[in-house]
């Protein structure tokens, strides 16, 4: 599809750019002192390292590189992260799409219920869910983090996805249920096709939030090797006194390095929609 | 590797179970009469994220909100003698005020820099590697952030060298250094920067795919009438926009009212800095006394009811337009 | 079996190496956890029924809350109590009891209430090691008279800043008032705006209230962290001569100027006497062990850590001393100077502030900040302790 870019006005490009390079700065600040040693990080600028005598070493990556757990807690990671990605879009999809589209009582009440539990914070839950597990024995399993981030990211989803569902024309489904569609037919045929940057953002979000999440896995799985987000494995190579921290320059890129990758791949389904030019009031 | 399979169920199994759970009900309402079908249907749909947030957030909340009529062990009743406390407790007053900071520089700045950067990066061609850019610190961890802004904001005295990346700035430009996380007050604004920074890219990159969703041929034709783009934005873009951004804006006021990890990892909440969330945290695991966490966790929660009040507006005034 | 504790990086390391013996003997596998967040992990998975086997206790104030909570389990019955008895002293004993049940055990410890100095600066102009608090008073100003501010203080330390001001004044309090005034008030017996402990304040003030005293000033102590602190002194030229820290503060001086050797760019004097009614006192802290779960696996774990030979594995490895008098073997003198400091003193006390209610601990440090910020405002900062005194002792 031909869409005509049209290079904006000098301003424009200016402005881009100047904001880019103040988002980018502290984070390029960090990755310049990830190749530094520790004593020169602790006595000198980031910026000094940029003119000789330049004095970069290895070192921090090395020792997280070789830190006893990263590959399994990269596994462990990965583990809790997909399906609690997966599960909770899915659940949502299907709750957003009736909020959405069908008339039911109290749907205000429970759609506004729902976007109010956004405010209940983390900590209040822990006890509570953790009793539960203990009583169903699902405490140390991945199982147990799944639902849990099933159950906190569903809020947030729900909401978003309302938005991009009832965003979507009403002829649109008027004329598919004079062509005799039913609700699955509609819901699987034509909401979810042209929902994909709705979907393809949510799954960025939700992934991001569950891979970089410390506690919940923390407490609902535990934190010993075998189980270990590496988010705990991270955390970890500092000590109680915060010694070590400047392993932790090094340990942010690379537990960031495929959280990157999985946005980037998905960059590609921010795309003008395919709404066929219907028009709106 | 025997992940790989446990992950492939993982993700099979729920998705097989919903789906059969979708199909099966549609098969059985189908056998329903006609008028009945609406009526059944969307409590079909509905059912499991209401079981999961039953479970996971409603549950804990009525237990909470009933605790905070409890004392410190939950052993006996107090009635409201925790919400008396906590409304006369200084830090408390304190933590809302500057939730109420947050509210307004971080929901603003970040709503207006995202919507600008949403609407500038639309008309270049390198939009994509912007966009991303402008993300990155979202997908960084808040482990990782702390160390990163630690970089910028850091102190040392007069005299010694500054590794922080302002402190340089500033002192190159002829001023002494300063300890920007301890000076009361400006020190709020700088850890609610530290959020800008990291969720502006949140902000775009819903605001971005909304904005790819208002057809090409309605702006063009605006254009080509001769209307200029503050006039596109206005008449068009905005109002088009509008559900999302109060989307976005209510997620983004939310987070500001939990706002929790900046604070915690940056200050501790000292310095004047601290905000609700952490105060009821500090209530909670510090100084162990569950009711009055309690109660601090229950005006949290009603302080989104203006929020919510808000989004009930919204609604309305869409369906109206259906 | 699941062990819970705080220590990351080299820590954890050592850890898991003192443990290693055991694992080979007994074949049971460590599952190590470890989180900055101890308390609220540990409150979180004790209240939601599914505490770890043993943990690391974060000081005896919780462990206390813990403990009446009947959530620790006694150990007297499981230790050889005669052979712990003999080998620690009475303090590291009592202070791991609650209501006469042993339920905690010192893995490791630490000594409170060294000054560091850099021996050679003080010989290159002519310093002495003071032996009076009076001499100490005197020598600072001798050496602020030369322009460079004598001490070197940082409180920064994310979420629990402020903590080693409290070393300053149970160290002031000790010294000033003795053991008993301690001791009442640690336990909440006496009030923060009592005479003797708004002395200790006043006393403290001289230092930090006092520009001339240390670098940086206000804006330095309260924006630094404690493991920075100290480093000024090594600068060339130093600038400031002296640091109050705890022992472990030696790996930070190491890494931060890996030339600086041990014992010659830098040694320790104790916080001098300031009443000689009271001297010979010492302060000191240490990482408390309880059980959670009794099931042989533990039972076989805490009886291995409080043997000397389990003790000496971490002593050996540097960056921590064991209240266990038979663990001789230190990395260097300094090390092993601590350690007898901490097990001969003859008045020994525990680091007051982990002796009280997590509340009490927190708006103590608070209440550091507070003095720093506006020395001024000590009479309502004692004031608001006092408050929060009433409140958590309960």
């Amino acid at each position: 599809m031909s869409v005509s870019r049209r290079l904006g006005p000098l301003p424009v490009h200016i402005a881009l750019i100047a904001l880019v390079l103040l988002w980018t700065l502290p984070t390029l600040a960090t990755v310049i002192n990830s190749f530094r040693p520790p004593i020169a990080i602790a006595s000198s600028g980031w910026w000094t390292a940029l003119v000789p005598p330049f004095n970069f070493t290895f070192g921090n990556y090395q020792s997280v590189l070789t830190t006893n757990n990263l590959a399994t807690s990269f596994l462990n990671s990965l583990t809790i992260t997909i399906p609690a990605t997966v599960i909770p879009i899915a659940v949502a999809a299907f709750a957003a799409y009736a909020f959405a589209w069908m008339n039911f009582p109290l749907r205000n009440t429970l759609f506004l219920l729902l976007v109010g539990l956004l405010v209940v914070p983390l900590q209040v839950t822990l006890v509570p869910v953790l009793q539960a597990y203990q009583a169903i024995g699902l405490t140390g399993t991945f199982p147990a983090v799944w639902l849990a981030h099933t159950g906190y990211g569903l809020p947030f989803s729900i909401y978003l996805l309302r938005n991009f569902f009832g965003a979507l024309p009403k002829d649109l489904f008027e004329a598919a249920s004079l062509d005799g569609a039913g609700t699955l037919t509609t819901f699987f045929r034509l909401v979810l096709p042209l929902s994909v940057p709705a979907l393809a953002s949510l799954a960025i979000f939700q992934f991001l939030w569950v891979w970089n999440d410390l506690l919940v896995a923390l407490i609902y799985l535990g934190g010993q090797v075998t189980v270990a987000p590496m988010t705990v494995t991270v955390a970890n190579l500092v000590s109680s006194l915060g010694q070590d921290w400047q392993k932790l320059t090094a340990a942010a890129f690379i537990s960031t390095a495929l959280p990157l990758i999985v946005f980037l791949a998905l960059q590609r389904y921010f795309v003008r929609g395919i709404l066929a030019g219907s028009v709106k009031g | 590797m025997e992940r790989i399979p446990q992950v492939a169920a993982a993700i099979a199994l729920p998705i097989a179970a919903l789906l059969g759970y979708i199909f099966v009900a549609e098969w059985l309402i189908n056998r329903t009469p006609q008028r009945v079908r609406p009526r059944l249907r969307p409590w079909i749909w509905v059912g499991p994220a209401l079981a999961f947030v039953g479970f996971f957030l409603v549950a804990p909340s009525i237990q909470t909100f009933i605790l905070s009529f409890k004392d410190a062990t939950s052993a006996n009743f107090v009635g409201i003698d925790n919400y008396t406390t906590i409304a006369n407790d200084p830090t408390v007053q304190l933590s809302l005020r500057n939730n109420v900071l947050w509210i307004v520089v971080f929901t603003g700045v970040v709503l207006i820099a995202g919507l600008l950067i949403a609407l500038l990066a639309d008309r270049v061609p390198y939009e994509s590697p912007v966009k991303s850019l402008i993300f990155l610190p979202q997908a960084i961890s808040f482990v990782a952030a702390g160390t990163i802004w630690k970089f910028i904001y850091a102190y040392q005295p007069q005299g010694i060298e500054q590794t922080g990346t302002l402190n340089a700035v500033v002192t190159a430009l002829g001023s002494e250094p300063h300890p920007w996380l301890t000076e009361i007050p400006t020190n709020n604004f700088f850890l609610i920067a530290v959020a800008i920074w990291a969720w502006t890219g949140f902000a775009l990159v819903i605001l971005s795919a909304a904005l790819k969703g208002i057809p090409l041929e309605l702006l063009e034709a605006a254009r080509v009438d001769g209307a200029s783009e503050l006039t596109v934005f206005r008449r068009i873009t905005f109002p088009l926009l509008l559900p999302t951004i109060t989307v976005v804006a209510t997620t983004l006021i939310i987070f500001a009212l939990k706002a929790f990890d900046v604070v915690y990892v940056m200050t501790g909440g000292n310095f004047d800095t601290n905000v609700i969330a952490l105060r009821m945290y500090q209530e909670l695991f510090n100084a162990r006394n569950a009711g009055r966490a309690s109660a601090i966790a229950v005006v949290l929660l009603l302080t989104v009811i203006p929020v919510l009040w808000f989004n009930l507006r919204r609604f309305r005034a869409q369906e109206a337009i259906r | 079996m699941s062990v819970l504790a705080t220590w990351g990086g080299a820590e954890q390391d050592s850890f898991l190496a003192m443990v290693k013996p055991f694992e080979d003997q007994t074949g049971v596998k460590i599952q190590y956890e470890g989180t900055r967040d101890l308390n609220a992990v540990l409150s979180t998975r004790v209240q939601g029924g599914n505490p770890p086997d043993v943990a690391g206790l974060p000081g005896p104030g919780q462990m206390a809350q813990f403990a009446s909570a009947g959530k620790l389990i006694d150990l007297s019955n499981i230790l050889d109590m005669t052979a712990m008895k003999d080998q620690y002293p009475d303090t590291f004993l009592k202070f791991a009891q609650v209501n006469g049940k042993q339920v905690g055990i010192f893995i490791k410890a630490a000594l409170k209430g060294p000054i560091w100095y850099n021996p050679k600066q003080f010989t290159a102009k002519g310093y002495t090691v003071p032996k009076t608090w009076d001499e100490l008073t005197s020598l600072s100003n001798k050496i602020a008279g030369t322009g460079t501010t004598p001490w070197c203080i940082g409180f920064e330390s994310a979420a629990s800043s402020g903590w080693p001001g409290t070393d300053w004044l149970e160290d002031i309090i000790l010294r000033q008032s003795g053991p008993d005034v301690y001791d009442q008030w640690y336990q909440g017996k006496l009030k923060w705006t009592s005479p003797e402990i708004k002395k200790a304040w006043q006393t403290f003030g001289t230092i930090i209230a006092d520009p001339k005293m240390v670098f940086g000033g206000k804006a330095a102590m309260l924006a630094t962290n404690f493991g920075d602190a100290g480093t000024p002194m090594f600068a060339n030229p130093p600038k400031c001569f002296m640091h109050h820290q705890a022992s472990f503060i030696t790996d930070f001086f190491v890494k931060a100027v890996p030339s600086a050797k041990v014992g010659d760019d830098f040694n320790f004097f104790m916080t001098p006497d300031i009443d000689t009614k009271y001297s010979g006192a010492v302060t000191g802290s240490g990482d408390l062990f309880g059980m959670f779960k009794d099931t042989p696996q533990s039972r076989a774990l805490m009886k291995y850590l409080t043997t000397p030979e389990a003790q000496q594995i971490w002593v050996g490895r540097g960056g921590a001393l064991s209240p266990n008098k038979k663990v001789t073997q230190y990395p260097d003198a300094i090390a092993k100077q601590s350690a007898d400091a901490l097990t001969s003193a003859k008045v020994f006390r525990f680091d007051a502030s982990d002796l009280m209610p997590d509340a009490m601990n927190t708006a103590f440090w608070k209440a550091i900040l507070d003095y720093t910020n506006d020395p001024s405002k000590l009479d309502s900062i004692l004031a608001t302790l006092d408050k929060v005194q009433t409140d958590s002792y309960k």
